[in-house]
């Protein structure tokens, strides 16, 4: 095999450009006493440790007691604790409830804004440019592409979270779920689910 | 100014040079405020290293996708929040 071409020194780091800045920064800000290697350490535990099973706890219970319902639409941070949950220390999330008339899909059209606190890390997909430029303007489009038609008279409302409030769906409880308990609830409560871009699993 | 809940809004058309979070695609477009966040620090000013006060009010701006598509036939509704200063009485 030839070997004449001209090509960029090959390394083993091929890290982003972002990810060296963010390491630079977090170096200075240890050197300047402003935070410890712990302290990032931890947080990026705690960040990376978050799935989305602790939005499904939520999420069931709301399926299982009305009131509780009505207490995470008006205050999801609230209800986060009330059940357990640590909401981590910002930013605001609100829950919006999907009905038969209407389905809410969340997405940051200007970076990748995504309640991780409650849904651990964002999938690839939702950082992405595709996502992020046609679920607004396309919305039905992206939704078939997920595999999820929904009726012509339900009315999409796409959610774009553009600063500092976080959005959490609340999808329709599965028909055919009627004697479950909240754990098996929760159990068929997906990530894609809680984002707007899948109904939750069927019942086995 | 303030907005309440029903008010009807139009999001500024101004350019703005750096960093801010309101989309593009809704400048110069019309919603109605369908619920009214806390207050934020201003993103805008806070991300050059400044504090970001006064802090900004934070609104769900419900927006027709007819109005803010040319696109034919499209239906549905785009929600997004908007801070208060790039917010317009469009009652």
């Amino acid at each position: 095999m030839s070997h004449d071409h001209d090509h960029d020194p090959i390394t083993h780091t091929h890290e982003p450009e972002a990810a060296t800045r963010v390491r630079a920064l977090a170096a200075i800000l240890v050197e300047k006493g402003v935070l410890g290697e712990d302290e990032i350490r931890a947080r990026i535990d705690w960040l990376v440790s978050r799935t989305p099973a602790d939005g499904a706890r939520l999420v069931a219970r709301a399926w299982v007691d009305d009131a509780f319902k009505e207490r995470l639409l008006e205050d999801a941070r609230a209800a986060a604790l009330e059940v357990g949950l640590d909401p981590g220390p910002s930013p605001v999330v609100v829950a919006l409830e999907n009905t038969p008339a209407t389905h809410h899909m969340v997405v940051c059209t200007l970076c990748s804004c995504y309640p991780r606190s409650l849904l651990g890390p964002p999938p690839d997909w939702y950082k992405s440019l595709a996502y992020r430029s046609r679920a607004v303007s396309a919305p039905r489009a992206v939704l078939t592409e997920f595999g999820l038609t929904l009726a012509g008279d339900v009315e999409i409302r796409v959610v774009d979270s553009t600063a500092d409030v976080r959005y959490l769906v609340i999808p329709q409880r599965p028909p055919g779920t009627d004697g479950l308990a909240e754990d098996a609830l929760a159990a068929l409560v997906t990530r894609d689910s809680m984002i707007g871009v899948a109904q939750p699993l069927a019942p086995a | 100014m303030t907005f309440g809940i029903g008010d009807r809004v139009r999001v500024s058309g101004r350019r703005h040079a750096g960093h801010h979070r309101t989309p593009g695609y809704l400048k110069d477009r019309r919603g109605t405020v369908v619920r009214v966040h806390a207050t934020f620090p201003n993103p805008e000013t806070r991300a050059y290293g400044a504090s970001g006060l006064p802090e900004q009010r934070l609104y769900l701006v419900d927006f027709a996708a007819s109005e803010v598509w040319d696109t034919d036939g499209i239906d549905g509704r785009v929600l997004a929040d908007i801070f208060e200063h790039w917010l317009e009485d469009s009652a």
